[in-house]
């Protein structure tokens, strides 16, 4: 009889970090299934490169640090993630790069699990860099060039699109985005199935209600277009580059929704999700610091002392 | 209902919740270490060759924090030597030889007046008899039942959450000697002279908690019995506090900075049984359950070894791989069955199936953070303790952990956080010496 002498405790959640890595590709069918029906096999090919590549890209980099075999689910969220976002027209070699980058520079470079930038975006936005012109070539589903809802609000002050057409996704747009409905479908099951926590994407879906509203604009539009829901619910809950803290997951919320609502609003760009997201990114650290929380029995604690 | 912020769901696996309080065989010998509570430790009182009696005081310490510890069996003294021991590995222990009867000691005679003793008679009875915290900690209880004189106390909890996975002790126990258990308390509430008197227990224990309800309605007792949600650790004596009189203990206090004292059940019937019965704490309600064929409420003679124990309750069920004092959650896992049942003991737990996953990195998910009835960051303070920065552990109040396990187990990455704060927390305070 050989015991094992471990520390408690001797019990276990069942909770893995593969599956909570599965749940999301699970979350994210919808979506999929989505920029099928609206872009067909345009879609399917963007996101059939973007998850290969990305997952390749993770093999290769493990195999070089000498690390054992695992499926790359995480890498497969991520390109997932990353192929969500592109346009329908953009030539299959963008999401090849795209993985590649996210992969390989913004995620693998820190170390592992230890990235400051979202992957996917930090890709997505080195794609933008790299080719502006490919990263915003729209069609409508029905193959008519032209500009998103947002974009149409930003050049020509118009709304193009209907409630229902944008809560459903027959409108033009990245192939995930476009969606709401779909978006929505995954991330009730990310909450039920307790991946996701609601206070960054109500407080960023909450922060972009409030202040379009107030600014005098029309909030449901601006939560139905775009890549609002995506980044709320998949971007801005990952776990490794949002903080850790009660506290800070609010502020990072309300931190998206302003940079989000500031972007659309004032800058010469239709849509700020995806800066949004990276700057808030790169404030997690400083964030975390100051929503450290204070233990239970804390305040009463000081006036003791004194 | 009641509850408190942070927690895990872990299964309830209270295989014995309705397995009657047996009585165990009287064992052959029993090992009795010097240390068996929170304090300084006993010098011993007998030597080897001695004749003891069951209810004999065989060892006691000077020192106000200690419990002094009686035989639990009569029989000869074998000889007071090293012997392994639940907590602390191994300890000095006197090792008794049955001699098969129960002849018990002449100072264990039942008390008449006891309905009439004063707070202080009640305080002195409860130390003689070596009373500690049942629950697991050991707090030698007149120490409880002592504030200082600044320290007013007015609220008196009862402990019967048992919020442990598996073991079902104080539930068993609160089913069978309600009327002790409730002589007890009002014993200790009124050595500590305090008017509020509250029983909490989980909301999965029901049955106990509308029988001693109804039971407390029908005599008309000032006593309330408190059902709270069943969430694990609630019966955390600050977590308890909170959920049932709102009040919060001080960051590192105690309860009575609050004005309250928690008391577990079985401490509760160890006190009746101290002033109304005049018998010491020589034994104890344990449940033996996980892989064994027939998990079992036992009541046992403190020194008793787990082995004998186990071998009670029809053996082990399949290969144990891990042995544990208590319960899953807090329990420590040992080494081998020879350990003896000391006073803090509340189950001995075999697990048989034992899922180990590789530790992966930290993922940041938060979920620690999240389950941590502290409110602490544990992920922080067990990144700090691999890298053996303990001054910034102490920044992220490692010392207010007190090791409940939720983060370990709700961490997906399988971190064994517990075990790296806790080599914070002694860092922490060998550097603050």
């Amino acid at each position: 009889m050989s015991l094992i002498k471990s520390a408690s405790p001797h019990i276990t959640d069942k909770e893995l970090t593969e599956r909570i890595e599965c749940f999301t590709i699970l979350a994210l069918i919808p979506a999929v299934v989505a920029s099928l029906y609206f872009f067909g096999l345009k879609a399917f090919f963007i996101i059939i490169v973007g998850v290969i590549i990305a997952a390749l890209t993770d093999i290769l980099i493990d195999k070089l640090k000498k690390k054992k075999f695992k499926i790359p689910f995480g890498a497969m969220v991520t390109g997932l993630l990353l192929a969500l976002t592109l346009p329908p027209t953009i030539p299959l070699f963008v999401p090849v790069v795209g993985s590649f980058v996210a992969i390989s520079i913004v995620k693998h470079v820190f170390g592992t699990r230890s990235h400051i930038f979202n992957p996917a975006l930090a890709g997505r936005a080195f794609l933008v860099a790299a080719w502006p012109v490919l990263m915003s070539k729209w069609i409508t589903p029905d193959g008519v060039t032209g500009a998103t809802p947002l974009g149409a609000l930003k050049i020509a002050g118009e709304k193009i699109a209907s409630y229902s057409q944008l809560f459903f996704g027959n409108i033009g747009g990245t192939i995930g985005e476009t969606s709401a409905l779909a978006l929505l479908i995954g991330a009730a099951f990310l909450f039920f199935m307790k991946v996701i926590d609601w206070k960054i994407p109500l407080a960023y879906v909450g922060t972009v209600f409030i202040l379009t509203f107030a600014f005098g604009k029309d909030p449901l539009f601006h939560i139905l277009a775009g890549g609002l829901m995506l980044g709320a619910f998949f971007m801005a809950t990952d776990y490794v580059t949002t903080p850790i803290t009660k506290k800070g997951r609010l502020i990072f919320g309300v931190g998206c929704g302003l940079l989000t609502v500031v972007i659309r609003l004032f800058s010469g760009l239709p849509e700020g999700v995806m800066y949004s997201i990276l700057l808030m990114n790169a404030f997690t650290p400083l964030i975390e610091r100051y929503t450290r929380p204070k233990p239970f029995g804390y305040l009463k604690f000081k006036k003791v002392e004194k | 209902m009641l509850t408190f912020k942070g927690g895990v769901h872990p299964a309830y696996n209270k295989l014995t919740r309705k397995s009657r309080i047996e009585v165990a065989k009287l064992p052959k010998k029993v090992i009795l270490p010097l240390q068996q509570h929170t304090g300084a430790a006993c010098e011993p009182l007998v030597k080897a060759g001695d004749f003891v009696r069951v209810g004999q005081k065989i060892a006691e310490s000077k020192a106000f924090v200690s419990a002094p510890i009686h035989a639990s069996i009569s029989g000869k003294v074998m000889g007071i030597a090293k012997a392994p021991h639940p907590v602390l590995g191994e300890y000095n222990s006197v090792v008794i030889e049955s001699d098969g009867k129960i002849e018990w000691h002449d100072s264990v005679k039942k008390r008449e007046n006891a309905d009439k003793l004063t707070a202080k008679e009640i305080i002195d009875i409860v130390k003689e008899a070596g009373i500690v915290g049942l629950g697991g900690a050991a707090f030698p209880t007149h120490v409880k039942l002592s504030p200082p004189p600044e320290k007013k106390i007015d609220t008196l909890i009862l402990n019967g959450a048992e919020c442990e996975p598996y073991l079902t002790c104080d539930n068993r126990l609160m089913m069978e000697k309600p009327d002790e258990i409730i002589k007890g308390l009002k014993l200790i509430a009124k050595a500590l002279n305090a008017s509020n008197i509250f029983i909490g227990i989980e909301d999965n224990k029901q049955d106990a908690a509308a029988y001693l309800d109804a039971k407390l309605k029908k005599e008309n007792e000032n006593i309330k019995v408190i059902t709270l949600r069943t969430k694990y650790p609630e019966g955390a004596e600050k977590m308890l506090i909170h959920a049932v009189t709102k009040r919060k203990v001080p960051s590192r206090g105690l309860p009575m900075d609050v004005g309250c004292v928690v008391s577990n059940v079985q401490t509760a019937k160890a006190v009746y049984d101290a002033v109304y019965e005049g018998k010491p704490l020589i034994e104890r309600v344990v449940t033996i359950t996980g892989d064994v064929n027939e998990p079992k409420n036992m009541l046992v003679k403190i020194g008793t070894q787990f082995k004998e124990l186990i071998g009670q309750c029809g053996g082990y069920k399949g290969e144990p791989k891990k042995i544990i004092n208590g319960g899953p959650m807090m329990g420590i896992a040992q080494v081998s069955g020879d350990v003896p049942v000391i006073k803090g003991t509340s189950g001995i737990l075999v697990l048989a199936d034992i899922e180990r996953n590789e530790e992966e990195r930290c993922i940041r998910c938060g979920r620690c953070v999240d389950v941590c009835p502290m409110l602490l960051m544990p992920t922080a303070i067990a990144q700090y303790s691999d890298k053996e920065n303990y001054e910034m552990a102490d920044s992220y109040f490692a010392l207010d952990c007190f090791e409940c396990g939720c983060c370990a187990y709700a961490c997906p990455s399988k971190i064994p956080l517990v075990e790296k704060i806790k080599k914070a927390k002694i860092k922490i305070m060998e550097n603050k010496k």
